[in-house]
């Protein structure tokens, strides 16, 4: 077994880098961001060294190193990654710094300080890249665990309104979750204890024969975990809060990265650990993310705050994810990991985007906006790119991955497929409607304070119907050119917004056209995860109950 | 008939005579001492009694012998609580001796025997003369304790008991600030405890009834030959309610909110600590050495108490707006988890279960995180008093963020959030618990901690995300003492939880009971 300091350092120097900006005086803010900048950066690179390490079709686990940590449990300090896991190191890698970048000129509440965010901030990328890297199951349990403290100051402190409210719901859901798998992860120990030698190592793990009453309860304790962070349906509803009340940063890497947690989740701990266990509940999973794309598609549809619809949006995509995970298939589960990297940079640049049209309009309402596209050509056209990612336009980054997912789930589960396309027609509706209703049509809303006064001649009415606020008294004037008064509070994306958003856009329409270097690197580790379920669903039959 | 006189093993006694010695020396001082002078000497005394004690038991480690005609097993585990207790008491002593805090420079009333409120009280109330009685009497409880935790005997157990707890049920009514609440406080322990006491004296006699002996061994032996009858069983279930009651075992917890709240806070921090480690030492040893052959006697009725005690602290800590009484509740769902590991019992035949060691670091953790809380808690004052109001502490991290970040994590491990001792500590006596097969009560536990954490977490809220009341609290600027015992317990919180290997290790070698 190599020793390799790569991973190591990847959990290490975010965690150094956040004890040094905590230390900073509180008056340097400027310092502390360039300091989260540069080690975020630094991560980034350790992610792309490690990457170039890396050889698909090598060991399972490559870039290991292990040292005991607490031999009373028998527990190491053991990291190392699958192509799985690789991949969603490079997508934390990149976001980090996007989203420190992108965090540059925030104002923090009355009385907190920026440095203590981003603080906050490089100590969740030293628990991510932990929680991916761990080959331990106890060390995998410590970082799960641990990544809630970071994000529960991020939202309570730095959040909207409602930030207490959603904190709270936030940290407990995941908090029972995570004991729920305390108690699986214990139980897995004693299995092991059993069978021979008590270990949390993975591997060993892995080759255990578990008897099957037990994989099912042990594969219920982790799947509730990862079912709730994930989320998947019933257990999703302290994602929009939180991804709506957290401020754009911590929305961007909560629903970016932590939530797919939850699916790397599934795939790494409840296929490989539990098979049988995993076969047996596979349809019962199917019907959740089933339900979840159509529901949380529903609700998308119907909500009036813009962050609370890209939450939404997101639950339908991990419904998507888990749809590939446990349709045992190599072509869907490959599909399924990209679309964790995907989603994560689609989504994630949706957020973005969000956040600075509610940056520039202080209201997270729909209704609030109004022919933005005129006034902010820039902004709008980012709008629209992270839109088509997120509806999986072909040549966006979304579509391979969820062309993978549906092709390859398809031949093994023909209903729960087909129920799942008629998400991606919800999809399109949700996100054209968002873009049409805030970019175009007549300017209106909080940005153009003087769209008040009357016009002339109205336009079709074609959009603003919905408009939750201020459709009642916003009269409809000529789209464009808008008077100078009235575009003052509205600026086109600034250099450094710009700089924020270039990244991602050009990974949407560069995995886009060309996905497979990622491809390469995720379908060996997703080829031997399912033998190890032992991809054949023969035995089960897909039933038509996904129709709730 | 001749008595002969017992073997004697001084250096086995060692501990308990260094601090009893220094309490009887204390209690001279405070008699022939010059006032003036008595503090400093006091505290000096105190200190180097406790502080010995621990020095001693750990030079004694690997001890394992009988002595004192058998009334004494000084072995692996009661070394390793002694040491627990010595440490944990002289921590105790430097919250005792905080001068800086309140502006009347001690917690402790001038002179207890004042009524409250009348003239003279007044009076007192400002002047800066310091009680000194506390020493000596927190000395006797903590020699008590570790007294208890290594009696080999059921008389001397109740000698222990008594020992440990009329110096506590004084010093609960000793505060300075809110007399009557302290004295109210004060009797409700005694008048409960008593009773609780004669409950454990009525099972010492129907044990005795049942197998002709006190000694523990011997009641091992004769439940062992005869299947324990229905007597021995009757006794054993007196003696346990006892002790229960002492650790403040739902439903036996009713005394604890009342006297944490009303006793002076540094006294609080020592109850929850010191205590709770004394009567779970004696509920080890009770259960295994001396009924360890019986398990079926007593398990039924620990799984059913560790159920209803979580259930109780978590639930009903929900509804506290009080912070001691919240910590009150939390202690008697964290007793819950700690009879969760000692269920983790391997039967007698086997020594090597895990259940006693993750009790022993379970309750190190436990004692010494919960007494940084109650400090946490001396600081933040109102007033004369101290702020225990939960609505008085929001906003606290933007007044004092240190102080504030303590107390989260403090708080963060009474949750069990992992990288804390409280996650150690949970981890492993719930390992012990699922190995042992008691799988649902693991999990009872896990949702029980999931519930606790909200108050934890509710506390955490209001001082990181209120916004400040305009009249809030200030937040002293502690002395040396409070200073040396947070930054003792914080480090001890992030050690036992980052690389807890070494103490857990320790706690594996010591989990052996003689006798």
């Amino acid at each position: 077994m190599s020793d390799s300091l790569l991973l190591v350092a990847m959990v290490a120097v975010p965690a150094v880098g956040a004890a040094v900006v905590a230390a900073l005086p509180r008056e340097r803010t400027a310092l502390a961001r360039q300091l989260a900048l540069g080690v975020s950066l630094v991560v980034l690179v350790l992610a792309v060294l490690a990457t170039l390490a890396f050889d698909p079709d090598g060991d399972r686990f490559q870039l290991t190193s292990s040292v005991p940590w607490i031999e009373g449990f028998g527990v190491d300090f053991a990291l190392g990654v699958d192509g799985i896991a690789l991949v969603m190191l490079l997508l934390v890698g990149v976001l980090v710094p996007v989203v420190v970048l992108a965090s540059w000129e925030d104002q923090p509440p009355a009385r907190r300080s920026m440095r203590t965010f981003f603080a906050w901030l490089l100590l969740l990328e030293a628990c991510m890249v932990g929680v991916f890297a761990a080959t331990d199951v106890f060390l995998f349990y410590v970082f799960f665990e641990a990544m809630l403290v970071p994000m529960y100051f991020i939202v309570g402190s730095y959040g909207g309104p409602r930030r207490q409210y959603a904190a709270v719901k936030f940290f407990l859901y995941s908090l029972v979750g995570g004991l729920v798998m305390l108690a699986a992860v214990i139980g897995l120990y004693v299995v092991s204890e059993a069978a021979g030698e008590g270990t949390f190592a993975f591997e060993s793990l892995r080759q255990l024969d578990i008897d099957p009453a037990a994989q099912r309860l042990l594969f219920l304790g982790f799947f509730v975990a990862f079912a709730i962070k994930a989320p998947l349906v019933p257990l999703h509803t302290w994602l929009p809060d939180a991804g709506a009340e957290a401020p754009i940063g911590g929305s961007v890497l909560l629903v970016g990265v932590l939530d797919k947690v939850g699916t790397f989740g599934f795939l790494r701990y409840c296929l490989p650990l539990f098979p049988d266990a995993s076969r047996e509940f596979a349809p019962f999973v199917l019907v959740l993310a089933v339900a979840g794309i159509l529901y949380a598609a529903l609700l998308a549809m119907g909500q009036s705050d813009m962050k609370r619809l890209v939450s939404y949006t997101s639950i339908a995509h991990f419904g998507f994810i888990a749809l590939g995970v446990f349709a045992f298939s190599t072509e869907a589960g490959t599909g399924a990991v990209l679309y964790m990297v995907n989603h994560g940079i689609a989504t994630g640049l949706l957020f973005l985007v969000v956040g600075m049209l509610i940056a520039r309009g202080g209201s997270r309402l729909v209704g609030d906006y109004g022919g933005v596209a005129s006034a902010a050509p820039k902004l709008a056209g980012v709008f629209l790119v992270a839109g088509l990612a997120s509806l999986a336009l072909p040549g966006t980054n979304s579509f391979v991955s969820e062309f993978l997912v549906l092709i390859g789930s398809f031949p093994t589960r023909p209903v729960f497929t087909i129920l799942a396309t008629v998400g991606i027609i919800l999809a399109a509706i949700y996100v054209l409607l968002l873009y049409q209703r805030t970019m175009h049509g007549p300017q209106r809303g909080v940005l153009f304070p003087a769209a008040d006064e009357p016009a002339g001649d109205a336009t079709a009415p074609s959009t603003g119907g919905h408009g939750a606020t201020s459709s009642a008294t916003a009269t409809l004037t000529a789209p464009a050119p808008a008077p100078a008064r009235a575009t003052s509070r509205l600026r086109d994306l600034s250099r450094r917004e710009m700089t924020v958003v270039a990244p991602l856009v050009a990974l949407v329409i560069a995995l886009g056209v060309y996905p497979q270097p990622l491809i390469r690197l995720i379908e060996p580790a997703v080829a031997a995860t399912m033998s190890d379920v032992g991809a054949d669903p023969a035995g089960t039959t897909a039933t038509s109950e996904g129709t709730d | 008939m001749t008595i002969e006189a017992p073997d004697l093993s001084l250096a086995a006694l060692a501990p308990l005579l260094l601090v009893f010695g220094a309490a009887c020396i204390g209690v001279l001082v405070e008699a022939f001492g010059p006032r003036d002078r008595r503090h400093p000497v006091q505290v000096a005394v105190a200190l180097v009694g406790t502080l010995g004690g621990l020095v001693a038991t750990l030079l004694l480690a690997g001890t394992r012998e009988v002595t004192a005609g058998g009334a004494l097993a000084v072995d692996g585990a009661g070394l390793f609580l002694q040491a627990t207790i010595a440490a944990l008491g002289a921590l105790s002593i430097l919250l005792f001796a905080e001068r800086n805090l309140d502006p009347a420079r001690s917690a402790f009333v001038v002179s207890a025997a004042v009524p409250a409120g009348s003239v003279r009280d007044r009076e007192l109330l400002t002047v800066q003369r310091v009680q000194t009685e506390v020493y000596p009497l927190a000395t006797f409880a903590i020699g008590g304790m570790m007294l208890f935790v290594t009696a080999n005997d059921l008389l001397v157990m109740f000698v222990a008991l008594e020992v440990l707890s009329l110096p506590l049920y004084l010093i609960s009514g000793l505060a300075r600030r809110r007399r009557l609440l302290s004295q109210e406080a004060a009797v409700k322990y005694f008048l409960l405890g008593s009773f609780a006491s004669a409950f454990f004296l009525y099972g010492v006699a129907l044990v005795y009834g049942a197998t002709g002996s006190v000694r523990l061994s011997a009641v091992r032996e004769s439940v062992a030959g005869e299947g324990g009858g229905t007597l021995a069983v009757l006794g054993l279930a007196l003696l346990i309610v006892g002790l229960l009651f002492k650790a403040s075992v739902a439903p036996f917890h009713t005394w604890t909110p009342d006297v944490y709240q009303g006793a002076p806070t540094p006294v609080t921090a020592f109850m929850a600590a010191c205590t709770k480690v004394a009567a779970f030492g004696a509920i080890l040893r009770l259960l295994y050495v001396a009924f360890g052959t019986e398990e079926w006697t007593w398990r039924p009725l620990v799984y059913g108490v560790a159920i209803v005690s979580m259930v109780v602290g978590a639930v009903l800590g929900l509804t506290q707006t009080d912070l001691k009484r919240m910590l009150a509740y939390s202690s008697v769902a964290h007793a819950g988890f700690l009879l969760t590991g000692v269920l983790g019992y391997p039967g007698s035949g086997d020594p090597a279960g895990s259940g006693l060691p993750a009790v022993m670091f379970y309750l190190l953790a436990y004692g010494l995180t919960t007494l940084g809380a109650f400090a946490v808690l001396t600081l933040v004052r109102s007033g004369d008093g101290e702020a225990t109001h939960l609505s008085q502490w929001a906003g606290l991290a933007q007044r004092s963020p240190i102080t504030a970040a303590v107390m989260s994590l403090f708080l963060l491990a009474l949750a069990g959030i992992p990288l804390t001792s409280g996650f150690t500590g949970k981890f492993a006596v719930f390992r012990a618990a699922i190995e042992d097969g008691a799988w649902p009560l693991a999990l009872v536990a896990l949702l029980a901690s999931a519930v606790a954490a909200f108050f934890y977490l509710r506390v955490i809220v209001l001082m990181y995300f209120s916004e400040p009341a305009a009249d809030g609290p200030t937040v002293g600027v502690p002395g040396m003492p409070t200073t040396v015992v947070l930054a003792v317990t914080a480090a001890a919180t992030l050690v036992l939880g980052i690389v807890p290997g070494a103490v857990l290790g320790l706690a594996d070698q010591a989990a052996i009971f003689v006798g």
